[in-house]
């Protein structure tokens, strides 16, 4: 029961139709993903906008419905036919967090009142047993407890994730979905944030769903990562094999073009080209325009996500089993 | 030494608040030489903005004013320019680039309309011989397609694309001096390492002199020749960039090269700056860093401290260092 991973995503397909002049068109957002995540992991999702990374975040807290393809947590089935019934039944045990806390709080919402919402909706709390839960909260993350009376304008950006923090910790989840956590604010307090999420996951045992864009803060954060590019995960593995020694190309070209503070690094050659259309994507592997490694194959077959060495995953016909497993000159 | 194309001094910039005017900006100085690329890196509420809209000018009037300090491009006093004078520099002589490529252009005018009304203000150009050099300038920032993209108006390109469509804009009137506030930050990263590149060769081509603004430590580090580090409105370190990674001499410079995530590191907790960025209203004796500096000491409460030379390239804000360092002078 151990190793059984909590989360289970299994072909995850997500299509969204825009309306425009001619009529309507299909925007492919995710088109089968496949991740697990297990009790206590960090599962870093990373990818530059139009991945779909916030998309497969939203389906696993049940804010949106999947189109196909299934996501299971703890067991429960929250895209099948009695989804509704199997997200309530796991509903408090998930969580999230997201970029802009001063859109997360109600203006005119006192922080004590914002905190203590989730405990008055589950209604299980004694007026005693809820006011020293929130105490207990602005504690574990580090707020002053005159909090309590103040407003969010009151507070730093930081400080503002901080309170949104105690208010998703409040009913004692399991799992958080994190989406670009500490992305709105400035180096110094990204440090605070980032650290106080790996404090709460060692205190509390918390498994996280860490989305960021940023690759160095999704370094310190997460024990496995999984890139994707366009819709699809091309490449998950624990993360030093990533960052280390990354195989897919577009995980190595993701890599090469985060910038370094240091003056003495000497860059790879850029990755041409943009992100495709949704609405039309490539052929094939869908970074197949922007690949050095290009082949006659990549234009016409969809690589799979195939095991690639003992604990790492890749959709690339380079690689994996059934990829011709070439890479002297990478 | 010759004479540097801009050089600012002792400048101040103040918003007029509730309460009064309060100092966003406070004894700012700083030179751009010939060819020379200047960094000015800061988190939010550093002044790193509001130092480059004042050298165009481009603040609200009404709300903003410049007390005390110059600014001085070529010789003409910018701060003292007016209408015809200042217009002839805008564009001409200093051109700049902002953050939002979308709100810096027209949306109802196509990229070719909207680069050619600046060769048409400053360089005269009409018609065939004005349509010959938009589409010039457009494969000059790498557009592929520029002839038709050029009748394209900006909803229709992507973020990046847009960006290069306003460099065209900026360097039109192959301009002197290229003010770029935060290019690439709403960029991904594959997007921020071409445009990043596009402006590097930019800059050899047209022989331009660049101050890039940015809170990005890696931008920096990979792109400016010497940096100047801000914090609530003041300059508190300058130094070419190899020395400012090597040897950073401000508290607040090494915490934010500590406490910016490194790409090659395992290591889970990141270094932090204690405390937060105080805000302009804020009124703090002394060193405007004291209350988050490890090396604080009595004298820093006493007096604002004043910029101190390390060596001949490097400066400080902070005498009980520069002194620890055993520089020479003051």
């Amino acid at each position: 029961m151990v190793d059984q991973p909590i989360v289970q995503v299994r072909d995850l397909c997500k299509t969204f139709p825009v309306k425009h002049a001619g009529g309507v068109s299909t925007l492919h957002a995710l088109s089968g993903v496949n991740f697990d995540i297990k009790r206590g992991e960090t599962l870093g999702l990373v990818g530059e906008s139009g991945s779909g990374k916030t998309t497969a975040g939203r389906i696993l807290v049940g804010l949106i419905p999947a189109t196909s393809g299934t996501v299971n947590l703890f067991g429960h089935n929250i895209t099948g036919v009695d989804a509704k019934a199997q997200l309530a039944a796991v509903r408090s045990r998930l969580q999230f967090v997201f970029q802009d806390p001063y859109a997360s709080l109600n203006p005119r919402m006192r922080v004590g009142t914002a905190i203590a919402e989730p405990l008055d909706i589950a209604g299980t709390y004694s007026r005693k047993d809820r006011n020293d839960r929130v105490a207990e909260l602005l504690e574990l993350v580090g707020l002053p407890r005159n909090s309590i009376e103040r407003y969010p304008h009151e507070f730093s950006g930081g400080q503002r994730q901080r309170i949104v923090i105690a208010r998703a910790l409040a009913l004692n989840p399991e799992f958080v979905v994190c989406d670009e956590p500490v992305s709105a604010l400035d180096v110094s307090m990204q440090a605070q944030i980032v650290n106080l999420l790996l404090d709460l996951q060692d205190r509390l045992g918390l498994s996280y769903l860490f989305i960021a864009h940023d690759l160095a803060v999704v370094r310190a954060v997460s024990t496995r990562i999984a890139v994707m590019y366009a819709g699809a995960i091309v490449e998950t593995a624990p993360k030093t094999q990533i960052y280390l020694s990354p195989q897919h190309p577009y995980s190595k070209a993701l890599l090469d073009a985060v910038p370094r503070a240091d003056p003495a690094y000497v860059r790879a050659p850029v990755v041409a080209g943009e992100v495709p259309s949704l609405l039309d994507p490539p052929s094939g592997c869908r970074f197949h325009p922007r690949c050095v490694f290009v082949m006659e194959q990549c234009r016409q077959e969809v690589p799979l996500l195939k095991c690639s060495g003992s604990d790492r995953r890749v959709a690339c016909h380079l690689f994996g089993n059934g990829g011709s497993n070439v890479r002297e000159t990478m | 030494m010759t004479e540097p194309l801009l050089s600012i001094r002792n400048l101040q910039v103040q918003f007029r608040a509730d309460s009064g005017w309060v100092t966003a900006v406070d004894d700012v100085s700083l030179d751009v030489g010939e060819g020379d690329c200047v960094g000015i890196v800061g988190e939010s509420g550093s002044g790193k903005s509001v130092t480059a809209l004042s050298i165009l000018q481009l603040h609200d009037r009404g709300t903003t004013r410049m007390p005390s300090g110059s600014i001085q491009y070529r010789g003409d006093d910018l701060l003292r320019a007016e209408g015809a004078a200042l217009r002839r520099i805008r564009g001409r002589e200093i051109a700049m680039i902002f953050q939002d490529p979308m709100s810096s252009l027209n949306p109802v005018l196509t990229i070719a309309d909207q680069i050619s009304e600046t060769l048409r203000r400053h360089q005269g150009l009409t018609g065939a011989a004005a349509r010959k050099r938009v589409v010039e300038l457009l494969g000059l920032v790498r557009i592929p397609d520029a002839p038709r993209r050029a009748d394209e108006y900006p909803h229709r390109l992507s973020g990046g694309m847009r960006q290069r469509a306003m460099i065209a804009m900026a360097i039109a009137c192959k301009p002197r001096l290229l003010i770029a506030d935060e290019p690439t930050t709403a960029l991904d990263v594959t997007i921020q390492a071409q445009v990043l590149e596009l402006l590097r060769d930019l800059r050899q081509e047209l022989r331009m002199s660049v101050m890039l603004i940015s809170h990005d430590l890696g931008v920096i580090a990979e792109f400016a020749q010497r940096v100047v580090v801000m914090y609530a409105g003041r300059i508190v370190e300058q130094a070419p960039v190899a020395e400012l990674f090597r040897q950073p001499v401000h508290p607040y410079t090494i915490g934010l090269i500590s406490a910016v995530p490194k790409l090659d590191s395992d290591a889970a907790r990141l270094t932090l700056i204690p405390g937060r960025i105080p805000g302009p209203q804020e009124d703090i004796p002394g060193c405007r860093f004291g209350p988050r500096c490890a090396w604080v000491q009595a004298c820093c409460r006493d007096a604002s401290p004043s910029m101190m030379s390390v060596s001949d390239l490097q400066s400080a804000r902070c005498p009980p260092r520069v002194v620890a360092l055993g520089a020479p002078h003051g």
